[in-house]
């Protein structure tokens, strides 16, 4: 099999792929009731592997350890819903301290919304960036928690009270119009993101992610490749705060704790530090075993009159973290490593059914 | 503000600066040996509280032996988590092992959310230590009072230790070259368990000085003041120990006298500003050294 037959037959299961994703997607949404658990852990899924893709972007392919995007996410599902809570329920909303004036009529549709989630969290970015980029891997790490945790206390402070409703937090957020919105909007996302890493910057931030001097030396502008890596990052940790903040329906700044980034880091680093397709699959798995498979685990259960120990509230996150502890132990690559995913385990099984093909196959490899 | 106002305020700083200088000093030893932010530090403070709590309501000891008690364990945790989490990453790359660092901080604040519950549990009173007491025309709590003179003393004794013992010298070389100083024949782990047992036992002591004039514990509680005390030691210049106990009752005492002027809301704000700023001017903090990258 040739090269150019390889890639024509990779597009081809890709395009096979992406049809049955969305003929499951397409049965789940019209034979499942609304309360089923897989619909939830497939939405879900999908903003956590857009938020996981945007980690990684910065954690893994640009080695600059954040711990910040809660922080961003924070930014971005607050300023999504202060522009898109509907007009006519904002009384409501702000019962005990009122909207500012300046926002009182200000209303933006869902997607002007989720792009200005994302640019502001950009805009951010870009504000602090500058001279947090300057530190090195852990320094840099605890200020962007510091970071962080300062969006967290300023959005959920007293003078913000008219904007961002203060300690109450904000509700009554609109929804998802569909079933399919989340998974189109994260899908544009990562294939944006896919695009950008395949291009020469994408290269570029590898190579300050696996030698920042040699890359310098390479002649990559080290401040402008990372400013971009952390703006770009943020801009989609932004986007994906609001589908959070869609998908809650109602959130506070205790939402977006370190805890979160916490569990965002944990899909990234189980799926594969430098790998989207890790960070994506991963991120559904998490989330199917978070909120559904392992439940469980923190309910008491008897078989018979027999009472199974350990289990009662709480106990699942320790099964999760003890998880994480063994990935970072023992499986330190995750998933897949610092690969993606492709056809080859079939392209090749294909091979070797037609010996004389696959002689010359390997000559091209 | 009354000048007895006043006073009362820079007791109460000094008095949780002094706490905040204790947690510090493991953060900045870790760091200085492993070059690792020992995320879990944080954690391993509330566990100490936790053990207390265990010791004095659930077994109904007297304070002397759960204190005893509560040093052991968290002495003995420290040195489990280093051999299990921190060990077998000494040779993988920095990132791994800083992740490895926040894994362990997950699995205590979720070990003891599933042991403890996420409700607040009340803390113990040591009888003695809650006792007031008054100073002229301050009135305060035993235990406000004697914790900068513990922290004091502590240090102290922490700097004799470093200066003039076997161990200590062995400490020092270690955070000056990890390689060459294994080359020397000094037993690296034995080195850096007897870190983590220093870091450990002063962060036990800050959690009952912390805990005792607060009314609960809960599982998330030491993730705020770890990272305060994080903050203290980079201020100070990591690895530096007289730089952490300053960082420390700067960190307490500018805290205490923003929630007095009415600002309570921003005071941890203030805290990660000044991180911030200390980062971009002095990132070596004010006792660090200089360390070049070498290519």
């Amino acid at each position: 099999m040739t090269e150019k037959k390889k890639s024509q037959l990779s597009i081809l299961f890709s395009v096979i792929a992406l049809i049955g994703i969305a003929i499951v997607l397409f049965c789940v949404n019209r034979f499942t009731p609304p309360t089923f658990m897989l619909r939830t852990v497939l939405q879900l899924g999908a903003i956590y592997a857009l938020v996981a893709v945007s980690m990684n972007l910065l954690n893994g392919f640009t080695g600059l350890f954040s711990l910040g995007q809660a922080g961003f996410m924070a930014v971005g599902a607050y300023t999504f819903a202060i522009f898109t809570i509907p007009v006519s329920s904002r009384p409501g909303v702000y019962y005990l301290y009122g909207v500012a004036d300046w926002l009182k009529n200000i209303h933006l549709p869902i997607l002007a919304g989720l792009l200005a989630a994302g640019l502001v969290a950009a805009v951010l970015a870009a504000l602090i960036g500058a001279p947090v980029l300057r530190l090195k891997s852990d320094y840099f790490a605890i200020a962007t928690l510091g970071f962080a945790e300062i969006v967290r206390i300023i959005v959920g402070s007293t003078p913000m009270n008219r904007v961002t409703n203060g300690s109450l937090g904000l509700k009554m957020i609109p929804k998802f119009p569909n079933f399919y919105f989340p998974f189109l909007i994260s899908g544009i996302c990562i294939l944006i993101i896919a695009l950008l890493l395949r291009s020469s910057y994408g290269r570029a931030f590898k190579a300050i992610r696996e030698d920042e001097i040699a890359a310098e030396a390479m002649g990559i502008n080290l401040a402008k490749h990372k400013q971009m890596s952390f703006i770009i990052s943020s801009f989609f940790a932004g986007i994906g705060g609001a589908l959070m903040g869609m998908f809650l329906g109602a959130i506070t700044s205790t939402t977006f704790n370190i805890t979160l980034t916490y569990n965002i880091l944990l899909i990234v680093v189980i799926g594969g530090m430098g790998s989207m397709t890790g960070s994506i699959i991963s991120a559904f798995l998490v989330i199917a075993a978070r909120e559904w498979w392992l439940r469980f685990l923190d309910q008491s259960t008897y078989i018979g009159s027999f009472h199974v120990p350990l289990l009662k509230t709480g106990f699942r996150m320790v099964v999760f973290s003890i998880i994480l502890m063994i990935v970072v132990l023992f499986f330190r690559k995750g998933i897949m490593g610092m690969k993606e995913f492709n056809w080859n385990f079939i392209l090749n099984r294909l091979d070797k059914k037609d010996p004389a093909a696959s002689a010359g196959g390997e000559g091209n490899e | 503000m009354t000048s007895t106002a006043f006073l009362q305020y820079c007791l109460t700083g000094i008095s949780i600066g002094g706490i905040y200088a204790l947690i510090a000093i493991g953060y900045t030893m870790v760091y200085g040996i492993l070059r690792l932010i020992n995320f879990a530090h944080g954690d391993i403070f509330m566990m100490a509280a936790y053990f207390m709590i265990f010791a004095m309501v659930d077994f109904a000891l007297p304070w002397y032996v759960s204190i005893i008690l509560v040093l052991t364990a968290t002495v003995v945790l420290g040195v489990v988590i280093e051999k299990v989490a921190y060990k077998p990453l000494r040779s993988a790359p920095r990132m791994s092992i800083m992740i490895s660092a926040i894994g362990v901080s997950y699995l205590l604040q979720n070990l003891a959310t599933y042991l403890f519950s996420a409700l607040p549990k009340g803390y113990p009173t040591i009888a003695f230590l809650t006792k007031t007491i008054r100073i002229g025309t301050l009135s305060t709590s035993v235990v406000t009072f004697i914790t900068p003179i513990l922290t004091l003393a502590f240090v102290f004794i922490l700097i004799q230790l470093i200066n003039h013992t076997k161990m200590g010298m062995a400490m020092r070389a270690v955070s000056k070259d990890f390689e060459t100083s294994q080359l020397m024949g000094i037993k690296i782990n034995r080195v850096i368990s007897f870190t983590f047992v220093i870091g450990c036992f002063l962060a036990a002591v800050g959690s009952i000085l912390y805990f005792t004039p607060r009314p609960s514990v809960y599982p998330l509680a030491g993730s705020l003041p770890g990272l305060k005390c994080f903050i203290a030691a980079v201020f100070g210049g990591i690895g530096s120990i007289p730089g952490a106990v300053l960082g420390g009752f700067l960190i307490g005492l500018s805290e205490t006298f923003i929630k007095a002027a009415g600002y309570s809301e921003f005071s941890d704000v203030f805290t990660f500003i000044l991180l911030i700023v200390v980062l971009l001017f002095k990132p070596t903090g004010l006792f660090g050294e200089k360390i070049t990258e070498k290519v």
